[in-house]
Formats: C-alpha cells, structure tokens, sequence
C-alpha cells in the first residue's frame, strides 16, 4: 500500500478533506468540553456542539436524513430532556462532583487509552472494502426498509416508547392525590 | 450553474443581507403596525415615514457598549446571541423562494428547518442559564418547555401534509399546490387532501405553532416584561441583545415562509396559470404571502394580551396535540380512501 500525496488545499478533494477535519475537530472539542466541564449547563452544551459535529459527520457521508434526525433528536429532543433534568435538580450545582469508584483517575484513563490503542491498530491494519454503493440512502429507500426488512425491530422499538410513555405517565400520576 | 466558489460567497452574502435587511424593516413594520393598532404615528422623524430609523437604530446598537456582567458564564454568554442568530440563517438555506431561487433544494427540507428550530430552542436556554439571573432563568424554563410543547404538533401537523404531498422536499411540496388558490392545501374540498373537512384547522394550528414557537405575544411568555424584566435577554446589551432581536424576526419569517409552502401555495399565483400573465409563478407572489402573514403576526400581538404559562401549556398538551393527531390519523385514512 504506497501512501496517497495529500491533495492540494483548494482543489476540490482538499476542501473535503478540511470540512472533514473540521467536523472531527467540532466533535472532539464538544466531547472535551462535556467531559472535563465544572458546572452541568457547560457539559450539556457540550454535548450539543458534540451531536452537532457527529451530524456533520452523517451529513458529510451523504445521508442527510440521519444528519438531521441526529439534531433533531439527540440536541432537539434528548439534550432538551437533559437540561429539564438539570432544572429539576440543582440549577446552580457548582462543583464538580468527584467520582470516588476505582475506575476514576489513572486507571480509568489507562483503559481509555489501551481502547483507543486497540481501535487505532484495528483501523489502521484493517484491509478496508470498499462496498458498492447499495442504496441511495433517501428517505423513501430507508421507509421501505423500516417497514419491510426491519418491521420487527421496528415494531419492537414502538413498543419500548409505548412502554416508556406509559411508564412515564404512571409515575407523573402517582405524585398526585 | 457552476458551484464556484465565487458564487457560494454571492449566495451567503445574499441570504445574510436578506435576513438582516427583513430583521431591521420589520422592526420598522412592527413599530408602524404597532402604531397603526394604537391610533398614532409610530416612527416618523429620521427620514420619510421614519423610514432610516433601522439603519440608525442599528447603528446605535453596534455603538454601544457590549457590557458583560461580573456573574455571568462567560463562555456561554457570549455564545448564546450568535446560537440564536445561526440556525435561524442556515434555515433560509433549504427555503424556496421560486422554482428556481433556492439555494439548496435538500432532499429533507422539512427536517431540516425543525432540527435547527430545535437548536434556536437551545440558545434561549443557553442565554438564560448562562446569566446566572433568576428571572433570566425563569425565562428560560418558560421558554424551553414552550418550544418543547408546540414542537409536537407543529411537527404532527407538518407530517399530515407531507403524507398529502408524499415528499419531504419544500419545492416539491409547493409544485403539487400549483394552478390556482384552490389546489392549496388549506382548502378541503379537493382529491389532493383526501376531501379531509378538517385541512383549515391545521393550518390554524400550525399558524397557532409557529406564533408560539417563536416566541411572539400572545405567547411571548419567555420574555414576559412585567414579570420577568426582559427574560432571557435581561443581561444582555448592545450587539448582544441586538443578536436576539434579529434572530426572532428571522425565525418570524421562517415560519411565515413554511406556513406559505405548506398551505398556501408557495409562489403558485392564486388564480392559477393564465398564459398571457407574465408573473404567474413568481418569487413575488412567495414575497407578498409571507409579507401577509408576517403582517398577521404582527396584528396578533397588539391586539391580544399575553397568555398564561398554563393556558399557554393547556393549549399545546390538551388541544391542540390531540386534534392534530386525530387529524393525521384521519387524512392517513381518507388519503387511502380516495
């Protein structure tokens, strides 16, 4: 495998390859910022800019569908269901808690470090297909499939939400009298 | 058209001068409208009919001191004004203005314009929390449980005339309205929609939505003066608050823009294709419908005062979710009849 001359900044491979670093670089500083901030409304904007940055990445890969699910759901609905919770318990929480489990401290970052060794030399002595292109990826191609090929799975995860709503329900009753 | 570089700049340039220049002149429109509900002048003394207050006024905002209270959170502080104002400009980029005016016909245009609602939801929260002031907080909580409310059935409403145009596409969406006012999706009797009676109310309720959504009186309770100072914008001065401002009127004419495309036609003309008229699918006919509404927008806030938080949120959860819901089901059912 003879390694490839990086492209010249302003063609158009260049571009792409920036945008791509970009994104890479939007979604670790959220990550960063999500995992190391002191106050919880920092972490979850964190997390936001993170979601942000992974959509990008789905949109860069040619699926815009999943790129605007990925806002729609996980900083339109799954971070505003986070910040509800922050609201409901201390709003103005100002110290960090430190966990006090083994797992925190070096040993914690030895075994993120040992996976991140491990998936870098599985990326890296990988031999990689290519696959040809199988779908087009619209938002026609992937109802089909919701509701033909995976209509289990499908109908499987309604029932999850049913039971989530439900559940929901049955504890928000049981506050009143 | 080559997608050159050249022509992305001329394109951004065009959809941020649009935005600012609808920002400030509706201000302008609002203050005359304002007048015009109140019985006097409204803004009448920098130019004829007071028409350079915005550029004026815009100069006094960016002259002023950008002040940062010793409490706040600063990171998040000054993200939040730039939070309000980008999804708001990155929506215009999906929204046709005619055939061929659109600068990215997305295949999810639908979805495109409620994922960044979703993330101008988040800079109200952002803005709020990051003051670190309780009634800025309050605010915030308001705010954000209100977006999560009328998202619902803004959304399920929404879906019920994709399903009618069988496309996600806003272009697409607006060409199977073409010919005529009553091939619009507001009107019921028609194949189009299933013969479905209840085709008004929907767009009742999404025009309710979008009012809500963007946080205009009656439902401006985020910003509710007498009781909250001025909510989650409390702290912020010059530029800052001038960030807010500019990203509501946007987000107003978005959501005049997708009440347009969804009910009434997009830039179809209203009396339909008559051959010798020249403008008969024109940019100018999308114009004067989202002026219409944005015109509407404005007669509903200085004529009714503001709601409660619980009326506000008895509305969205008790009624409005419901008949929307009940009114997909039943556009599904009649779409499959006819």
């Amino acid at each position: 495998m003879t390694p490839v001359p990086p492209p010249a900044l302003f063609s158009a491979d260049g571009m792409v390859g920036l945008i791509f670093l970009v994104m890479i670089g939007v979604t670790l500083f959220g990550g960063f910022i999500a995992a190391t901030a002191e106050r919880l409304v920092r972490a979850l904007s964190g997390i936001v800019i993170c979601f942000t940055g992974v959509a990008g990445f789905y949109y860069f890969l040619n699926s815009p569908f999943m790129a605007m699910m990925q806002i729609l759901i996980y900083v339109g609905a799954i971070c505003v269901t986070i910040s509800f919770a922050i609201m409901l318990a201390a709003p103005e929480e100002k110290i960090k808690s430190s966990p006090s489990n083994m797992l925190s401290g070096p040993f914690g970052f030895m075994i993120a470090a040992l996976i991140f060794g491990g998936m870098t030399a599985l990326a890296l002595t990988t031999e990689w297909q290519v696959n040809a292109k199988t779908a087009s990826g619209s938002v026609r191609e992937i109802g089909i499939h919701l509701l033909t090929t995976y209509s289990m799975i499908f109908e499987l995860i309604s029932i999850v939400l049913l039971i989530a709503i439900i559940g929901s329900i049955v504890i928000a009753r049981g506050g009143r009298n | 058209m080559s997608l050159t570089l050249f022509n992305v700049v001329l394109a951004v340039i065009i959809a941020i001068s649009f935005v600012g220049l609808n920002a400030a002149y509706l201000v302008w429109c609002e203050r005359k409208g304002a007048g015009l509900f109140q019985r006097r002048p409204g803004p009448m003394e920098n130019g004829p009919w007071g028409l350079l207050q915005p550029p004026v006024d815009g100069v006094k905002l960016m002259t002023k001191q950008l002040l940062i209270p010793g409490g706040v959170d600063k990171a998040i502080f000054m993200v939040a004004p730039v939070l309000a104002m980008f999804p708001a400009l990155i929506s215009f980029v999906t929204i046709p203005f005619s055939e061929n005016i659109v600068a990215h016909p997305i295949d999810v245009g639908v979805l495109m314009i409620f994922a960044f609602a979703a993330l101008g939801g988040m800079s109200l929260l952002v803005a709020g929390w990051g003051s670190r002031n309780k009634y800025s907080m309050i605010s915030s909580v308001r705010a954000v449980s209100q977006t999560v409310a009328y998202e619902i059935p803004l959304m399920i409403t929404t879906i019920t005339v994709v399903m009618i145009s069988g496309s996600l596409n806003l272009g697409d969406i607006v060409q199977t309205q073409l010919g005529g006012f009553w091939h619009w999706n507001i009107w019921p009797l028609q194949k189009q929609v299933g013969f479905n009676l209840l085709m008004p109310f929907s767009f009742l309720i999404l025009f309710v939505c979008s009012v809500a959504e963007t946080n205009r009186a009656p439902f401006d309770l985020g910003e509710a003066e007498s009781e909250l100072v001025a909510g989650f914008h409390t702290e912020y001065s010059s530029m800052g608050f001038g960030l807010f401002f500019m990203g509501e009127y946007a987000n107003i004419v978005i959501g005049a823009c997708l009440t347009v495309i969804l009910f009434l036609g997009g830039w179809a003309c209203p009396v339909g294709d008559l051959g010798f008229f020249p403008f008969t699918h024109h940019v100018g006919w999308f114009l004067l419908k989202i002026y219409l509404i944005i015109f509407v927008f404005i007669w509903i806030r200085w004529t009714f005062p503001r709601t409660t938080i619980y009326g506000l949120l008895n509305l969205s959860w008790k009624y409005l979710i419901p008949i929307s819901l009940f009114n997909l089901l039943l556009t599904a059912g009649l779409l499959k009849v006819f």
